[in-house]
C-alpha cells in the first residue's frame, strides 16, 4: 500500500516534470515567448543584482546646483534628477518597487478572479446569478477613477495600499474567463465520476478543477501584471505612489513637475521606456504562453 | 427591437441606482469627516454647529441616504470644498468642465477609429509581410504604452524640440481672441492631446480589426469578388470592411473605460480643463464631493455610452436580436 502510494507520487512527479520540459522546448521554440522571457528576466535580474552593484544611493540627495540635473556622463551614465540623485541607481531600486508592485497585486486579482469565477461557474444557480451580477457591475467602473476613489479611502499613501487598490479593481473579467472555463471543465466525465465517488464539492472545485483551469490562469496572470505596472505607473504620475519607495511611476511623475520644464530628458524617456518594455515583455509572454497551454487555441 | 431596447433600459437604470447606493457608502468610508476639517477653521462655535446640522452628519444613515437619494434625483451633487473658476456648487463645477472633455475625447477616438482601421485592414491584406510585422509592433508597443509618458515624449519632440505645438492650457495667455480665431487658437491647444490620445488607443482597434479581416478575406464572397474582377482596393473597403464593424463596435464600447482613465491622464499633464484634470486635483485636495461627482458623473455615462452602443448593434447586424 505504502509502496504503491509512493510509486503513483513518483510517476506523477515524472509526468510533470515531462510537461514542464515540453513546455519549456516550446516556449523557447516561439520566438514572442522567448522575446518576453528575455526582456523580462534582464529586468529581474536588474532588480536583483542592480541596487547592490551601483555605487550610488538612490536615497541620497546632495542638493547643491551643481548636482542637479546632471547630463549624462561618466560618472552619473544617465545623469541626474531635480534632487541630485542617480538616476540609473533609482532606475534599479524602482525596478524593485514596479515589479513587486506589478506581480504583488497581479497575485490579489487572481485570487479574487479565480476564486470567484470557479466558485460561479461550478456552483451555479443562485450563486451564479449573484457573483455575476457583481462582477458585472464592477466591469462598467471606470478603471482609473475607480483606482482614484478606492485609494483616496487612505489616509497615505502606502505601497500596501496601492497593491491593495490595483488588485481589487482588476478582477472581474478574469473571474468571467475562469469562469467560462469551469463550465466547459465541470462537463467532462471524470468530474461525474469523481461526484459518484462521492467527493465533495470544495474538493472538486480545488482538486479537479482549479489544476484544469490553471494553465489559463498562469498566462492570464502574465498579462495581468503588464496591466498592474502601467496602472501603477498612471497612480503615481496622478499622486497616488508611496514617497518612500520610488517606482519608476514616481520618477516619471517628479520628471513631469520637473525636468520637463528644464529639458532634462535623461529623467523621464528613460524610465518611461522601462515601463514600455517590461509591459511589452509580459503581454509578450502572455500570449505566446496562452498559445502553447489553452488547448482551445492549440487545436487551432 | 422595442422590447430588447426596454430590457435594457431597465437594466441600465438598475446599475445606475446601484452605482448611486455603492457611491454614497463608499465616501462614508473616507477618512476626515466634516468636525474635523471644523476644528481647524476660525469660525464660531455656532456657525460651526449650523455648518454640520446642515451637513446632516449627526442624522442616522438611513435618513442621510434618503436625502441623499432625493438630492441626487433632482440633479444636486453637494457642495465642493474649494472652489472652482468661480464654483462651488459640484454640479456646476462638472457642468462647465464636461464640454472640453467631450470635445477632446470625440476627436481622438475618431482618430484613432479611422486609424485603426486602416491599419488593420492593411495589416491583414499583407499578413505575415514585414509591413504587417512592423504595424502590429507598432500597435501593441503603443498599447503597452502609459499614455502620460507617451504625451511627455510627444512634448519633448514637438513643444521643446520643434516649437510646433503649445504643450498646455486651452488658449494662449494674454489674448482675447473673438470668432474665427479663438476656435483656431483651441484647436491649436487640442491638436497635441489629441493627437496622443488617439494613437495611444489606435493598438488595440488595429489589432481587432486585424484578426476580424482574416477571418472574413477567407469567406466565399470576398473569392467571388474576386472572380468579379474588382480591384483589391475595393474589395477590401466595400465589401470587407463594413463586416468588421460588429467586433469593432464592442471593442469602442469596452475601451470608453480606459480612455477616460487616458483623459485623466493627458489633461492633468496638458493642464487641459476638463474633467479629468478635475478629477485629479480633487483627489490630491482630498475634496470629496468634488471626486464623488465626477466619479458618478463618469460611470454613469460609461453605462449610457455602452447602452446606446447595445442598441446601435440592432441597427449596424439585424442578425442582433434578443
Amino acid at each position: 500500500m505504502e509502496n504503491a502510494k509512493r510509486n503513483s507520487r513518483a510517476l506523477r512527479r515524472t509526468l510533470r516534470r515531462r510537461k514542464f520540459g515540453m513546455f519549456v522546448k516550446q516556449v523557447v521554440g516561439n520566438r514572442m515567448a522567448l522575446a518576453g522571457v528575455i526582456i523580462i528576466a534582464f529586468f529581474i535580474l536588474m532588480a536583483v543584482f542592480g541596487p547592490m552593484i551601483m555605487p550610488f544611493d538612490p536615497t541620497i540627495n546632495g542638493e547643491t546646483v551643481e548636482s542637479k540635473y546632471n547630463s549624462p556622463s561618466w560618472e552619473h551614465l544617465l545623469g541626474t534628477d531635480s534632487l541630485g540623485r542617480d538616476v540609473l541607481a533609482n532606475l534599479m531600486s524602482g525596478a524593485r518597487v514596479s515589479l513587486f508592485v506589478g506581480i504583488s497585486a497581479t497575485l490579489i486579482t487572481m485570487i479574487l478572479g479565480t476564486l470567484i469565477g470557479i466558485v460561479s461557474g461550478y456552483v451555479g444557480g443562485f450563486v451564479d446569478n449573484l457573483l455575476m451580477r457583481v462582477t458585472d457591475f464592477f466591469l462598467v467602473l471606470p478603471w482609473l477613477p475607480f483606482c482614484m476613489v478606492l485609494a483616496a479611502l487612505f489616509d497615505k499613501n502606502s505601497i500596501w495600499n496601492i497593491i491593495l487598490v490595483i488588485g481589487l479593481t482588476g478582477w472581474s473579467s478574469t473571474a468571467r474567463i475562469i469562469r467560462s472555463q469551469t463550465l466547459s471543465v465541470k462537463e467532462q466525465q471524470y468530474v461525474e465520476r469523481t461526484i459518484s465517488i462521492g467527493a465533495g464539492k470544495w474538493h472538486i472545485m480545488f482538486r479537479h478543477i482549479l489544476p484544469n483551469v490553471f494553465p489559463l490562469v498562469f498566462s492570464e496572470a502574465i498579462l495581468i501584471i503588464s496591466g498592474s505596472i502601467l496602472t501603477e505607473t498612471s497612480l503615481a504620475f496622478l499622486g497616488l505612489g508611496d514617497p518612500s519607495r520610488p517606482s519608476w511611476g514616481m520618477m516619471l511623475s517628479d520628471a513631469s513637475s520637473g525636468a520637463m520644464s528644464v529639458g532634462a530628458w535623461w529623467c523621464y524617456i528613460i524610465p518611461g521606456a522601462c515601463v514600455v518594455l517590461v509591459a511589452l515583455g509580459f503581454t509578450l509572454m502572455g500570449y505566446a504562453f496562452d498559445e502553447i497551454l489553452n488547448p482551445k487555441l492549440k487545436t487551432r | 427591437m422595442v422590447k430588447r431596447i426596454l430590457k435594457r433600459l431597465l437594466f441600465v437604470c438598475i446599475t445606475i441606482f446601484i452605482v448611486i447606493t455603492f457611491n454614497f457608502f463608499l465616501f462614508r468610508l473616507m477618512p476626515g469627516d466634516i468636525e474635523t476639517r471644523l476644528q481647524k477653521s476660525t469660525a464660531s462655535q455656532e456657525v460651526k454647529d449650523r455648518i454640520i446640522e446642515e451637513s446632516g452628519v449627526n442624522k442616522p444613515w438611513y435618513e442621510q441616504y434618503a436625502s441623499y437619494l432625493k438630492s441626487m434625483f433632482s440633479g444636486d451633487l453637494g457642495t465642493a470644498y474649494n472652489s472652482y473658476d468661480g464654483h462651488q456648487r459640484v454640479a456646476d463645477i462638472i457642468w462647465s468642465r464636461i464640454p472640453n472633455t467631450v470635445i477632446l475625447l470625440v476627436c481622438a477616438e475618431i482618430l484613432a477609429i479611422l486609424l485603426g482601421m486602416f491599419i488593420g485592414v492593411v495589416c491583414a491584406y499583407k499578413r505575415g509581410r514585414p509591413l504587417d510585422t512592423g504595424l502590429l509592433s507598432a500597435s501593441l508597443a503603443l498599447y503597452s504604452m502609459p499614455t502620460f509618458w507617451f504625451a511627455m515624449v510627444l512634448i519633448f519632440i514637438f513643444c521643446s524640440g520643434l516649437g510646433w505645438f503649445p504643450a498646455s492650457g486651452v488658449k494662449t495667455a494674454g489674448t482675447a481672441y473673438h470668432g474665427m480665431k479663438l476656435v483656431a487658437d483651441y484647436l491649436k491647444h487640442m491638436t497635441l492631446p489629441m493627437l496622443c490620445m488617439g494613437l495611444v488607443m489606435v493598438g488595440s482597434y488595429a489589432i481587432t480589426m486585424r484578426s476580424t479581416m482574416i477571418d472574413i478575406l477567407t469567406e466565399d464572397y470576398i473569392t467571388t469578388a474576386r472572380a468579379k474582377g474588382f480591384s483589391t482596393r475595393y474589395i477590401l473597403f466595400k465589401h470587407a470592411a463594413p463586416n468588421a464593424m460588429l467586433p469593432m463596435s464592442t471593442i469602442i464600447a469596452l475601451n470608453l473605460s480606459v480612455v477616460f482613465g487616458g483623459a485623466i491622464q493627458l489633461e492633468t499633464l496638458f493642464s487641459w480643463p476638463g474633467l479629468g484634470m478635475l478629477m485629479y486635483k480633487a483627489l490630491n485636495a482630498r475634496d470629496y464631493p468634488v471626486l464623488q461627482g465626477c466619479f458618478l458623473i463618469s460611470t454613469v455615462a460609461i453605462i449610457l455610452a455602452n447602452f446606446l452602443m447595445d442598441i446601435l448593434y440592432g441597427f449596424i447586424d439585424p442578425r442582433v436580436k434578443d
